[in-house]
């Protein structure tokens, strides 16, 4: 009777240990943002819609909008001046859409013309990994592809201003 | 043991009604970010403001800033 009981006690013990760590791998696996000094995904691994350009040794900001949202708008011409001023001295600047619509898109760029590179993400793959908290949101990465710095949401002049600081910083 | 059964029960509704729940990621919000989105009706509403700042000399606090996309 005792030893059944004993049997028992384990047998729920375990199964509760069991699952304590299959709960705190899903947090562990929900809870992990990317942060500065990791290295930012593959672009060429998802799937995305438009030509990956080639970053190697390369300074590059990756800004995630949609036409459906307001800073974007405003970020677009911030960062078209910027790639203007810095692509001779190694920018690249890569704006990663993530519309359900392309057409939404299109519209957006008719609206905010740029001329640095714009890609797709439809299948929301790339975004869903990186798990950007807020629109829009973009990282700056250094010349071996690690973050550098990361930007939350676009404030008009406090962003630009940043941006140009860590820009010129990372082009020295 | 009726007890247990119900409790059981009350469990499996529970986490039944538990799965219509999702969290809406921040670059899914394109539909909440539409006008049409916007509760009440934003024609009415805007000659209702207009109404209360001519008579009341009051305007304001009909809605909250950033809009339906959560955005920045």
């Amino acid at each position: 009777m005792n030893t059944s009981y004993h049997k028992k006690n384990m047998t729920k013990t375990k199964l509760i240990t069991i699952m304590a760590v299959q709960l705190f791998g899903a947090f562990l696996a929900m809870a992990a943002p990317l942060k500065e000094g990791d290295a930012f995904p593959d672009l060429t691994q998802f799937g995305l819609e438009g030509t990956v350009p080639d970053t190697h040794g390369k300074v590059v900001l990756v800004d995630f909008f949609a036409s459906w949202c307001h800073p974007c708008q405003e970020s677009f011409p911030a960062m078209e001046e910027l790639y203007k001023q810095y692509a001779g001295k190694g920018l690249v600047i890569i704006a990663i859409n993530v519309d359900k619509n392309k057409a939404d898109m299109d519209d957006f760029l008719k609206a905010h013309p740029a001329s640095f590179v714009i890609l797709r993400d439809a299948g929301t793959k790339l975004v869903s990994q990186v798990k950007i908290p807020t629109m829009p949101s973009s990282f700056l990465l250094d010349r071996d592809g690690k973050i550098h710095a990361f930007h939350k949401g676009f404030k008009g002049d406090e962003t630009r201003k940043q941006y140009t600081e860590e820009i010129e910083a990372l082009l020295k | 043991m009726k007890n247990r059964h119900l409790l059981l029960l009350a469990l499996m509704a529970a986490a039944g009604l538990l799965t219509g729940c999702a969290n809406v990621q921040p670059w899914e919000r394109g539909n909440l970010a539409d006008p049409t989105m916007t509760a009440g009706n934003p024609l009415g509403s805007s000659m209702s403001e207009h109404m209360w700042f001519s008579r009341e000399a009051a305007s304001g606090g009909g809605g909250v800033g950033g809009g339906g996309c959560g955005c920045n």
